[in-house]
């Protein structure tokens, strides 16, 4: 357990300490460039000359030592102090902080909606192997996972609320808006988990310990409850471990489409206007959330199962 | 990237790649072709034919997919335009050509590049073990903690637009997986009976390579390759669909995407190319790495 949390708190540290520098060397690499870009983003692109420029390049004292604002920079990420927007002028942990609490809210309608898709899907296409469901299913999965996720959002956008306009397109009002990026989120995952659970339901139903609590008297729902429910949890889990990455960067893609007001399109809404404390900030809350639900999933993996406690 | 998860699904991976691994070196491009599944002969005809598309509109389509011509926007397909214009009035057929083309080429070029770094490093660390395991596998873990694309995001913004830092960032995110399964089958090569008889028989270390360690990892690369390549086209679009990849008016298909999508019921036609051309170039691929058969 201790050592879960010391791998995972390591991690953490690298990507605090990999954000920042990138984000560092990205200020120093386009130091002329950005003061431009930055007084554009901030007046405008029809209002920029190079004296705006200068003005800003002055203010945020661009032209010092690397090595000094290097380390500077590096302290003040400790403390995370992640300073202030340059386009908006705001603290950028006060934006993050508002961008998270979005991001967290579609990460977890998009997980809950991919369970309830993929566990039923997953589990009946085991007990019914090989038969009419089963291939319907595979033939489904092979075509979403052949798809961007950023592609079945669009599809999904212009059926349901473009043409049908039965829901609304972008942004967030109300809970109706975060129904189409959680369905496409759902839908990629989905697409690959029912595949995982169809495996491990499939080796649990035909294992030696399934038939035997069959064999000593069990009706098949039964043992399928006591005995199989747990045994493939484990894979399913930690295969979710692996499909955070899926999340995390399919949440950059939805919540870009549907201009979600989440970190993602926080991210490459900096990225695209080079403000780097946002750049900064962004990359470094989803690194966290990334390294945090991996924590999750090794503690659930670490309950769920007494086995591998020896080794872990 | 997704390549870990499709690997996990995909360990079983196909029995026709493990009987060409253990024939050896010999097989002949015929021979690999009759060891394919259908699905995977499938996946190969179709990458060819999106190949030769591309080559073949190089050679023979002359028009430059950036040249503009307001008069004629979105016109239909027509004998002189097959695949219609864009809003600026562009060739689709050339701009498709040249899209195909950049995505084919850094897929196939990010595939390479990190399939040689993973796998040397790979068998590496599963052979030698000691420090030079514990270097690498420090690396590979602390890259491991942010998302694939959050990184190559990070990367592309430091040089916006320009291809071969995406072609960097990609490769770097994609060597970890080639790296991670080929150090781990080294090491069970290594310790085998068969390897260590060999050993004993005092068989040199290439020998011992090209009879025990290569076949073990050559059926699990070519199927991480094949992702691989199907990542990379997908991280491409990826970037250029959230505008931070190459820059207009270059044609590729993220991009295209975007640019095309406020006019999707002007021309439906001309938003569903690039979505088409990224659905069957990862498509292919997937279908090329196999499938595993329960």
């Amino acid at each position: 357990m201790i050592a879960i949390l010391l791998k995972r708190l390591g991690q953490a540290a690298f990507v605090a300490w990999a954000v920042g520098t990138v984000s560092f060397l990205m200020m120093r690499m386009m130091s002329s460039d950005m003061a431009f870009r930055i007084a554009a983003g901030r007046y405008g692109y029809d209002n920029v000359d190079s004296a705006a420029a200068r003005a800003v390049s002055e203010e945020l004292g661009l032209d010092r030592s690397a090595w000094e604002l290097y380390l500077e920079w590096l302290r003040d990420l400790l403390h995370f102090n992640l300073g202030d927007s340059l386009v908006s002028g705001l603290p950028v942990a006060h934006e993050v902080g508002h961008f998270l609490g979005h991001s967290l809210f579609l990460a977890f309608v998009a997980l809950v909606l991919a369970a309830l898709l993929a566990l039923p899907v997953g589990i009946y296409s085991a007990v019914r192997a090989h038969g009419w469901f089963d291939r319907l299913a595979l033939f489904a999965s092979t075509i979403l996972r052949a798809q961007p996720v950023f592609v079945i959002g669009l599809i999904l956008l212009l059926v349901f609320a473009l043409e049908l306009k039965l829901l609304p397109v972008a942004g967030f009002y109300d809970l109706r808006f975060v129904v189409l990026p959680a369905v496409a989120l759902a839908l990629a995952l989905a697409a690959v988990s029912n595949r995982v659970v169809r495996h491990s339901a499939f080796d649990v139903i035909h294992s030696a310990f399934f038939r035997f609590a069959r064999v000593k008297g069990l009706s098949y729902g039964q043992t399928f409850a006591r005995h199989g429910l747990r045994n493939m949890a484990v894979p399913v889990i930690a295969f979710m471990g692996i499909q955070l990455v899926s999340l995390i960067e399919g949440i950059v893609m939805i919540e870009s489409l549907f201009s979600w007001p989440g970190i993602g399109h926080g991210l490459a809404h900096a990225i695209f206007s080079r403000d780097v404390p946002m750049i900064q900030g962004a990359a470094l809350a989803m690194g966290l959330i990334f390294v945090g639900l991996n924590l999750v999933i090794d503690i659930a993996c670490y309950v769920i199962d007494p086995r591998g406690r020896a080794q872990a | 990237m997704n390549g870990a998860q499709d690997a996990v699904s995909e360990t079983g991976s196909t029995m026709s790649g493990a009987r060409l691994a253990s024939n050896g070196s010999r097989t002949s491009v015929r021979r690999v072709w009759a060891h394919l599944a259908t699905g995977q002969k499938t996946g190969a005809l179709m990458i060819g034919a999106l190949i030769l598309f591309a080559l073949l509109e190089a050679l023979l389509h002359p028009a430059d997919p950036a040249l503009q011509n307001l008069d004629n926007t979105f016109a239909a397909p027509s004998w002189g335009e097959p695949l219609g214009t864009d809003q600026f009035g562009r060739s689709m057929l050339a701009r498709m050509g040249e899209a195909v083309r950049i995505s084919m080429f850094l897929g196939l070029l990010c595939t390479l590049s990190s399939a040689l770094v993973g796998v040397g490093l790979g068998v590496l660390a599963g052979w030698r073990q000691g420090a030079a395991d514990r270097l690498v596998s420090f690396f590979v873990n602390i890259l491991l903690a942010l998302p694939g694309l959050v990184l190559i995001l990070l990367m592309a913004a430091l040089a916006p637009g320009s291809l071969t830092m995406l072609y960097v960032a990609i490769s770097l995110v994609l060597w970890v997986e080639y790296f991670r399964v080929v150090r781990a089958v080294t090491r069970t090569a290594v310790a085998s009976p068969q390897m260590q008889a060999s050993r004993m028989l005092g068989f040199g270390t290439l020998y011992c390579f090209k009879r025990h360690v290569w076949p073990a990892i050559v059926t699990p690369v070519l199927t991480l390759a094949a992702f691989g390549a199907a990542n990379s086209i997908l991280a491409l679009a990826a970037v250029g669909f959230v505008y931070v990849g190459l820059q207009p008016p270059t044609a590729e298909l993220g991009l295209m995407m975007v640019e095309l999508f406020p006019y999707y019921s002007d021309a439906p036609w001309v938003l569903a190319q690039p979505v088409l051309a990224v659905f069957l170039m990862i498509f292919a691929f997937n279908l090329l790495a196999g499938r595993a058969r329960r």
